[in-house]
C-alpha cells in the first residue's frame, strides 16, 4: 500500500526545507514532489493520505537513552508500553539501556528485546549492551556477540565504570566490535546524596551530590578518548563543568559527543521543594547556573543530543520518603514538547532541535535518518502549534512518574511513521 | 488566639506571632508539672499516637508525659514493633492509624520530609518530632522558651551553634527560629560539617570556634556522632575536642552569664567537658524540663484542646 504525506513543510536539516508531498511505497520513500509545482502525485483509491498541512515533516526522532524495564521489571514498563509511549512522543526509534533483570550483557537478552520489539511492527528498538558483565565493572561483556544480536552501543548506564583501565579497554574493544561507548559519569566517592548539593538541599536537610561528582568522570572519559583516539558519548549531562569540559575537548579535536535530558534544560533543584520525588533523578536537577549552561551548550553545539533517560518507576517506588525513592522520571511523551519550548524561547532553531533529536543520535549509533528517495520512511510529523496538555495519569507509559504532568505545551508530534506505517496518530480530542 | 494550623511540620512555616503564642502558652503550662498532682483534664478523650521510627528517649518520653499531663491517651509505636517489619509501607501504616481516629500523630523519622509526605496523605494533625537532618521544630521551640525564660527576650541576643551543623535538624530549626525572633545566630565547626548555603537560613558562618563564641549570650553545642569519622568529617575525637570542644577556658570568651545548651544526648569529654556541662551556666536540664511544657502547648493547640475545654 502507498502512503502520501501531503502539504507539509518537509524539513531535513542540512538537506532540504520545502513544501512537498512525500510518496512512500512499501516502507520506502519513492518520490518527493514540491507542493507548489501542483504536480500532484496521482492518488489511487487504496492510497493512504496523510494531511500534513501546517505541519513539519522531519526525519524520524530517535531517543537514544531510555529504560524499557523489560525483561524483569514489567510492572514499571514493558517493551510494548514503552514503544507506545515512544510513538506518542514522536519517536521512531529508541535505544534501551541494559540495566534490566537479567542485565543485557549477552546475546540472549539482546535477542529477546529485538525479537519482542519487532513483533509490534512499531517503533524500532535498538538495545544498548552492558560495558561490563552484570554492570559490575569487573570484566568486559562480549561485544561482538552483542553487536551480532542487534546492540548498537554499550553502556553501564546507572552505574559508573569506576576502573579507568576497564573503561580504556572498553573503548578499544568496542571500536573493534563497531560499538559506541556511552558513559554514565559519576564518581562513587562523591555520590552519596539524594539531590543537588546546595542551598535547597541544606534547607531541606537532604544530602547533596556536588557537580564534581559528574564532571570528574566526564574529564576522565575525555582523557581516555584522547589517549585512545576513540569516540566516547557522555550520557545525561547536568552540570556547567561538564558542558565546559566537553566544549574544551571538542575544541581540541577530541571525539566526544554528549547528550542532555529535557529535565536538565527545563527544571532546577527548586523542583525538589516539598520533597517531590518526581524531581529525584540521577544525576540530580541542578542549579539555575547549570540549567543556563546546559541551554547554552545545546545552543552552541557542545551538547549534540537531547535524550530523555526515560526511567519508569511505580508509585510504590515514588510515594515514599525522599531518601527511599528511586531515581528517575519518564520522559518519552514530553521530550518533543519541551524541545519545542526551547525553539519558542529562541534557544534553538527548529533545525537544531531536529539535529539533536534525530540526525545526531542517528549518526552516533550508526543509523541513517535522511528524507530522500530510496530511504526507509521513518518520519515524524510535528504540528508546532497543536496545544497539548500532558497528563501522566492518561499517558501511554505504564508508569506515571513525571514532574511535567499538568503542563501545557504548544506543539507535538501528530503522526509517527516507521517503515511507512503510521504507528501513532494524535487524536484531536485527546490532545486538546 | 485563634489557632488554624493543622500540623506543626517545621519552624519555617510558623509566623513570629505563632511562635510567641506557643512560647507564652508553654510558659503558662509549665506550672502544671510542678504540682503534686500533675494532671489537668484538658485533653481528656483525645488520643495521641507517638509514631517513632528512629530511636528516641528524650523526645518520645517528653511527648508521652506531655500528653498524659493533659489527660490525653497516648500510644507509642515504633517501626520495629509495627507492621512495617512485615513490609507494610509507611503510608499504609499511617492510613491504618488514621482509621482509628487519633487526634494527633507525632512522628519521628530518619528521612527528611517524611512528615510532609504523611500530611499530604492523611488528615490527622501531625507534629514533627524530628525528620532526618531537616527539622526538629519542638526542640527549637523549647530552646527558644528556655532562652527567653532566662534572658526575658530573644531579640538582639547572640547565639553560637557549634558542631556538626550539616547533620543536625536541631541546628536548622534553631537557626530558623532564633533568627525569626530577632536573634543573631552564628554557626561554627570544622568546614566539613558546615553545609553549603547554610547562610540562606540566616546564620553567619565562623569556622574559628573562639571567634564564634566571642561575646555570645548562648552557646549551643551539638552532639558529635562517632560514626561520622568514617565519612572523613573529622580525624579523631581527640582533635575534635581540642579544637571544637567547649571547655572552661574557652567559655571565658563568651559573656559571663552565657547559657550553655545541648539538645542531648551528651558526649561528655568530646564536644563538651563534664565540668562545663554541669556548670552553673548550663541549662541543659532546663531544656528537658521545658520540653514537656512546650509539647503540652503544642498538643493542646493541635488537638483542639480549646474546643474540648469549651465543651466542659
Amino acid at each position: 500500500m502507498r502512503m502520501i504525506i501531503k502539504g507539509g513543510r518537509v524539513l531535513d536539516p542540512g538537506h532540504m526545507d520545502a513544501l512537498a508531498d512525500i510518496v512512500i511505497d512499501d516502507g520506502v520513500i519513492t518520490d518527493i514532489l514540491p507542493s507548489v509545482s501542483r504536480d500532484m502525485p496521482p492518488i489511487g483509491k487504496n492510497d493512504q493520505v496523510i494531511d500534513a498541512a501546517g505541519c513539519h515533516v522531519v526525519p524520524g526522532l530517535i531517543d537514544m537513552h531510555v529504560h524499557l524495564r523489560d525483561p524483569g521489571q514489567e510492572y514499571k514498563e514493558s517493551i510494548e508500553t514503552g514503544i507506545r509511549a515512544a510513538a506518542a512522543g514522536g519517536f521512531t526509534a529508541v535505544c534501551c539501556m541494559p540495566n534490566t533483570q537479567p542485565v543485557n550483557d549477552c546475546r540472549q537478552v539482546t535477542e529477546y528485546i529485538v525479537k519482542t520489539a519487532a513483533a509490534f511492527h512499531s517503533v524500532l528498538v535498538y538495545p544498548v549492551g552492558a560495558i561490563s558483565r552484570g554492570l559490575k565493572g569487573l570484566e568486559l561483556s562480549e561485544y561482538f556477540e552483542l553487536k551480532d544480536a542487534g546492540a548498537v552501543a554499550v553502556s553501564d548506564d546507572g552505574m559508573p565504570v569506576v576502573n579507568s583501565q576497564l573503561m580504556r579497554r572498553a573503548l578499544e574493544y568496542a571500536q573493534g566490535a563497531g560499538l559506541r561507548v556511552i558513559s554514565h559519569c559519576e564518581d562513587p566517592g562523591l555520590s552519596g546524596g539524594v539531590m543537588n548539593e546546595g542551598e535547597t538541599a541544606t534547607r531541606l536537610g537532604l544530602s547533596g551530590i556536588p557537580n564534581a561528582c559528574e564532571s570528574i568522570m566526564v574529564m576522565r572519559d575525555i582523557a581516555l578518548s584522547e589517549l585512545t583516539g576513540i569516540p566516547v558519548h557522555i550520557a545525561h549531562v547536568s552540570t556547567r563543568e561538564s558542558v565546559h569540559a566537553v566544549a574544551d575537548a571538542k575544541s581540541r579535536g577530541i571525539r566526544v559527543t554528549a547528550e542532555t535530558a529535557p529535565h536538565y534544560f527545563t527544571l532546577t533543584d527548586a523542583a525538589v521543594e516539598q520533597y517531590d520525588t518526581h524531581a529525584k533523578m540521577n544525576p540530580p536537577l541542578r542549579s539555575e547556573d547549570d540549567r543556563e549552561a546546559v541551554r547554552k551548550g545545546l545552543a552552541d553545539g557542545t551538547l549534540d543530543v537531547i535524550a530523555t533517560d526515560h526511567a519508569p518507576h511505580s508509585v510504590l517506588e515514588k510515594e515514599v520518603a525522599f531518601d527511599d525513592a528511586l531515581n528517575g522520571i519518564i520522559g518519552l511523551e514530553t521530550s518533543l514538547p519541551l524541545g519545542l519550548k526551547l525553539v519558542e524561547e529562541g534557544i534553538l532553531s527548529f533545525d537544531a532541535l531536529i539535529w539533536k533529536m534525530s540526525k545526531n543520535p542517528a549518526g552516533i549509533i550508526g543509523l541513517a535518518r535522511d528524507i530522500a528517495v530510496g530511504e526507509a520512511a521513518h518520519l515524524t510529523v510535528i504540528d508546532p502549534k497543536r496545544p497539548f496538555t500532558y497528563d501522566a495519569g492518561n499517558g501511554f507509559s505504564k508508569s506515571k512518574n513525571s514532574p511535567f504532568s499538568g503542563w501545557r505545551f504548544s506543539g507535538r508530534a501528530v503522526y509517527t511513521i516507521v517503515n511507512g506505517q503510521v504507528v501513532f496518530e494524535a487524536g484531536q480530542k485527546q490532545s486538546l | 488566639m485563634a489557632w488554624n494550623r493543622k500540623d506543626i511540620l517545621d519552624i519555617a512555616s510558623l509566623s513570629v506571632d505563632e511562635i510567641a503564642s506557643i512560647l507564652d502558652m508553654a510558659d503558662g503550662l509549665k506550672e502544671i508539672s510542678e504540682r503534686s498532682i500533675k494532671k489537668v483534664p484538658t485533653l481528656r478523650g483525645k488520643t495521641v499516637i507517638l509514631f517513632f521510627h528512629e530511636p528516641s528517649t528524650r523526645t518520645r518520653i517528653s511527648f508521652d508525659i506531655a500528653a498524659k499531663r493533659l489527660s490525653a491517651d497516648s500510644i507509642s509505636i515504633s517501626a520495629s514493633t509495627s507492621s512495617m517489619v512485615k513490609g507494610e509501607t509507611l503510608i499504609d501504616t499511617a492510613r491504618n492509624l488514621e482509621a482509628m481516629h487519633p487526634d494527633v500523630i507525632v512522628i519521628r523519622h530518619a528521612s527528611s520530609g517524611t512528615p510532609y509526605l504523611l500530611s499530604r496523605k492523611i488528615s490527622t494533625p501531625i507534629i514533627n518530632a524530628g525528620d532526618g537532618t531537616h527539622a526538629h521544630p519542638t526542640q527549637a521551640l523549647l530552646d527558644m522558651m528556655t532562652v527567653r525564660e532566662a534572658k526575658k527576650k530573644l531579640h538582639g541576643l547572640r547565639i553560637a551553634i557549634v558542631g556538626d551543623i550539616d547533620h543536625s535538624r536541631v541546628a536548622r530549626s534553631d537557626i530558623e527560629g532564633f533568627t525569626k525572633m530577632g536573634a543573631e545566630v552564628r554557626v561554627s565547626g570544622p568546614p566539613t560539617m558546615i553545609p553549603k548555603g547554610i547562610e540562606s537560613l540566616g546564620a553567619q558562618v565562623m569556622y574559628d570556634f573562639d571567634e564564634a563564641i566571642d561575646g555570645v549570650d548562648v552557646i549551643m553545642m551539638l552532639r558529635i556522632q562517632k560514626e561520622r569519622q568514617q565519612n572523613f568529617l573529622f580525624p579523631s575525637e581527640r582533635e575534635y575536642a581540642q579544637r571544637y570542644g567547649l571547655n572552661s577556658t574557652r567559655l571565658k570568651r563568651a559573656k559571663p552569664d552565657a547559657m550553655i545548651m545541648h539538645p542531648g544526648p551528651l558526649n561528655r569529654g568530646v564536644e563538651i567537658t563534664p565540668d562545663v556541662a554541669d556548670s552553673i551556666n548550663s541549662v541543659i536540664l532546663s531544656q528537658v524540663t521545658n520540653g514537656v511544657a512546650l509539647r503540652m502547648a503544642l498538643l493542646y493547640l493541635v488537638a483542639g484542646g480549646l474546643h474540648s475545654a469549651d465543651d466542659h
